[in-house]
């Protein structure tokens, strides 16, 4: 198996996971560096997610290696992955993300709330990071009052307002018209680039992987590196 | 079996195709032709001078040999069969992905079930293609956050056909399997 580069931050190796009778990864590698932006593609059912939910430490792997800063994510237990996803780590997921009894800037605010920030010091950064998503006029409003594209920048400014070394972002743009689904990805890569933060960027849609800098292609459980190919 | 018509002749290499169909075996040029138009060129078939001015060439490139010549005389007794070298030369240009370019479905098209008619890997046609469209997507996508109004509109036009070449292939990608049944039957 060819090595990962030399200083990547996020690095899995043969990579297996079944549900039940049903294999998911089957050897699948990733590697991704501060700053870059890697797609993962692949159709349905080929084991994206699941490549996603393992190298962000929701799911475990059967079997396989995954190191984060060098250091072995299977040595942890559960409470130190959990601190690790919420100090490190941004969450983007297509649906239903946005806390509906909150207002968006409390929505945005309430990663950094969890980890002991005053809510005037909290709800001042997540204005800032609102500002970037060009969705701080949309502070005092509920979920339920904005759009879908609008709700989509608020959750990409709550995956940021920590400061996430990598963000994980699942069809991020999944449930949006084009024009929309544009400025949401424009909006996270350069917010993402402008922290130094590396994006997992799972989709199917080529739009959207044409803002990455890289691709995987994930088939089968079996993930191939498109750039180390050609 | 599907033929996409009028484009074939312009856009992709009638040598490479008919080499391809000889990697199965030797082949006369009648029986060529018939492989040709069977899988490739039901509405617009190949010219029989077109195919031995072909082999011709590829005779002179050493790309492929005599294999057997029946008694008779003319160009149509000949048997043919594929070098080497040739081998190499099919192998080299399904490896390549084509530049992103309208009506391009029909030389992918081609490559896909030759690589299925000579038991090479498809789907490895096919990542290598989408890699070569996204990377033309990337510049684009970088054109036009750059660019102005015009500059974008004009992106998104060319966008929007590569995500449509980009869906064929994904179609065919997970229709590979059948796509082989039928290709080989």
């Amino acid at each position: 198996m060819t090595p990962p580069p030399a200083g990547s931050l996020l690095v899995a190796t043969d990579l297996r996971k079944a549900y039940g009778p049903t294999t998911a990864l089957d050897g699948a590698g990733f590697s991704i560096h501060p700053g870059e932006v890697v797609a993962v593609m692949g159709p349905s059912g080929s084991g994206k997610s699941t490549l996603l939910h393992c190298l962000a430490g929701i799911v475990p792997p059967d079997s396989g290696s995954i190191t984060y800063n060098g250091r072995e994510m299977a040595t942890m237990n559960d409470a130190q992955r959990s601190a690790l996803r919420r100090s490190d780590f941004g969450f983007v997921f297509q649906f239903g993300q946005l806390v509906p009894e909150l207002t968006c800037v409390e929505n945005v605010a309430l990663p950094l709330r969890l980890n002991g920030v005053s809510r005037k010091e909290a709800e001042r950064t997540a204005l800032s990071w609102m500002a970037r998503l060009e969705v701080d006029d949309l502070a005092r409003k509920r979920p339920g009052e904005v759009s879908g594209g609008q709700g989509q920048r608020v959750a990409v400014a709550r995956a940021l307002v920590t400061g996430p070394r990598v963000l994980f972002a699942d069809e991020p743009t999944g449930a949006l018209d084009s024009l929309n689904g544009e400025r949401v990805m424009e909006l996270l890569t350069e917010a993402a680039r402008s922290t130094n933060a590396a994006v997992v960027l799972v989709t199917h849609e080529a739009r959207v992987a044409a803002y990455s800098d890289r691709e995987i292609v994930v088939r089968d459980g079996k993930s191939r590196d498109m750039e180390r190919v050609i | 079996m599907v033929c996409i018509r009028g484009v074939y002749s312009h856009a992709m290499s009638i040598g490479h195709t008919l080499l391809g169909l000889l990697e199965s075996g030797p082949r006369h040029g009648y029986d060529l032709k018939r492989a040709f138009d069977e899988k490739f060129g039901h509405d617009r078939p190949l010219h029989y001078g077109q195919v031995y001015s072909t082999m011709s060439r590829l005779l002179k490139n050493g790309l492929v040999e005599v294999d057997g010549i029946e008694p008779g005389g003319g160009p149509e007794r000949k048997r043919y069969a594929i070098t080497e070298a040739g081998i190499t030369d099919v192998q080299r240009w399904l490896a390549t992905p084509e530049k992103p370019e309208p009506y391009l479905q029909s030389t992918l098209y081609t490559k896909v079930v030759l690589a299925l008619l000579t038991h090479r890997d498809a789907a490895d046609i096919l990542d290598t293609q989408r890699s070569e469209h996204l990377r033309m997507m990337r510049i684009l996508t970088d054109r036009k956050r750059k660019g102005d109004l015009a500059d974008q509109l004009i992106c998104d036009h060319a966008l929007f056909h590569l995500e449509a070449d980009l869906r064929w292939l994904e179609l065919t990608a997970a229709r590979l399997g059948k796509l082989a049944e039928v290709v080989t039957r």
